[in-house]
């Protein structure tokens, strides 16, 4: 599957899960901030995911879980060094460059944006059937 | 005893599917005031069953299918209305039947899709015939809210989901409670 295909069922999976228009799904649309997602759109858009691609996805594995909450990573509202490099490990496919910079722990629901998932998906696909 | 509105389970086949039915009666006081007559309009009564209630009995289906799968040791929360469509009344004298199907089900939560379906007593020729569909999602509260620590959330430990009016449901249902 090329990426483009990857991409175009993310999008289909977004518009349904957040009702938001095809136009608006764009890479590098953030999930929370472009797209208004709330918490519990992670779990329909992990479900649908799922589904659409024909995979399993564990708990967490797409979204973190545990390391916000995490005082040895998170100090002063801040993600420690130690907290970020925990979720560059959990999650490989989240570009950290941006919110490295400035890592506020309420940005980062931001870190997670289209061409996240489509990463996602893709070693997902990529791990289930190699090339 | 909590508001219920199913009256009774149908059929349950564990983690894949549940059908209920809710008989419609104008002795349900809410119907009195939906639609209440208006004659300042020259609007006569309308009584209907509120969809937002269907929405309620349905959930109410599916929150059963997916409790009844962990033995209703997990606090299932109605978390997301994924897509609603009702295309037809439901009036007193009619009897709604909700299928729900397991779609998805794991350790955080699922995802169910549900069929609306209405008889309408005075042509029983028709049988039941479909007037929507509702598909929802459910979180397990402890494994996203409270148990698990994620937010610090304090929930009580006791499962006040699945209380009283669900285990008179389900006995008179014929439903063995895990």
């Amino acid at each position: 599957m090329t990426r483009d295909e990857i991409f175009g069922k993310v999008r289909d999976v977004l518009v349904n899960a957040l009702g938001v228009d095809d136009d608006d799904v764009t890479p590098t649309a953030s999930l929370v901030g472009d797209l208004g997602a709330e918490s519990i759109d992670f779990l329909d858009i992990n479900f649908q995911l799922e589904r659409a691609f024909g995979v399993k996805i564990a708990q967490g594995e797409l979204f973190p879980e545990g390391v916000t909450q995490d005082p040895r990573f998170v100090k002063d509202g801040l993600v420690t060094p130690e907290g970020l490099a925990a979720l560059k490990t959990r999650l490989p496919h989240v570009d950290f460059s941006t919110f490295e910079k400035d890592p506020q722990i309420s940005k980062v629901a931001k870190i997670f944006t289209v061409d996240t998932l489509v990463n996602f998906v893709e070693a997902k696909v990529n791990a289930k059937q190699p090339a | 005893m909590r508001w219920m509105w199913i009256d009774r389970v149908v059929e349950l086949v564990p983690r894949q599917k549940m059908v209920a039915v809710k008989n419609v009666s104008l002795a349900e006081e809410h119907l009195h005031d939906h639609f209440a007559a208006d004659p300042s309009r020259g609007l006569a009564a309308l009584p209907v069953m509120p969809t937002s209630l269907i929405l309620e009995g349905m959930a109410q289906t599916a929150g059963i299918l997916v409790g009844h799968a962990e033995g209703f040791r997990e606090k299932v929360i109605l978390a997301k209305i994924t897509r609603a469509e009702i295309t037809r009344d439901a009036v007193p004298g009619t009897t709604l039947r909700y299928t729900a199907t397991m779609d998805r089900f794991d350790a955080i939560g699922a995802s169910t899709r549900g069929i609306v379906e209405l008889f309408d007593h005075a042509r029983p020729d028709r049988g039941f015939t479909q007037t929507g569909e509702i598909d929802l999602i459910f979180s397990h509260l402890d494994n996203n809210q409270g148990g698990a620590g994620r937010s610090g959330e304090a929930f009580p430990e006791h499962n006040f989901v699945f209380g009283e009016g669900f285990k008179t449901l389900l006995r008179c249902s014929g439903i063995a409670i895990p």
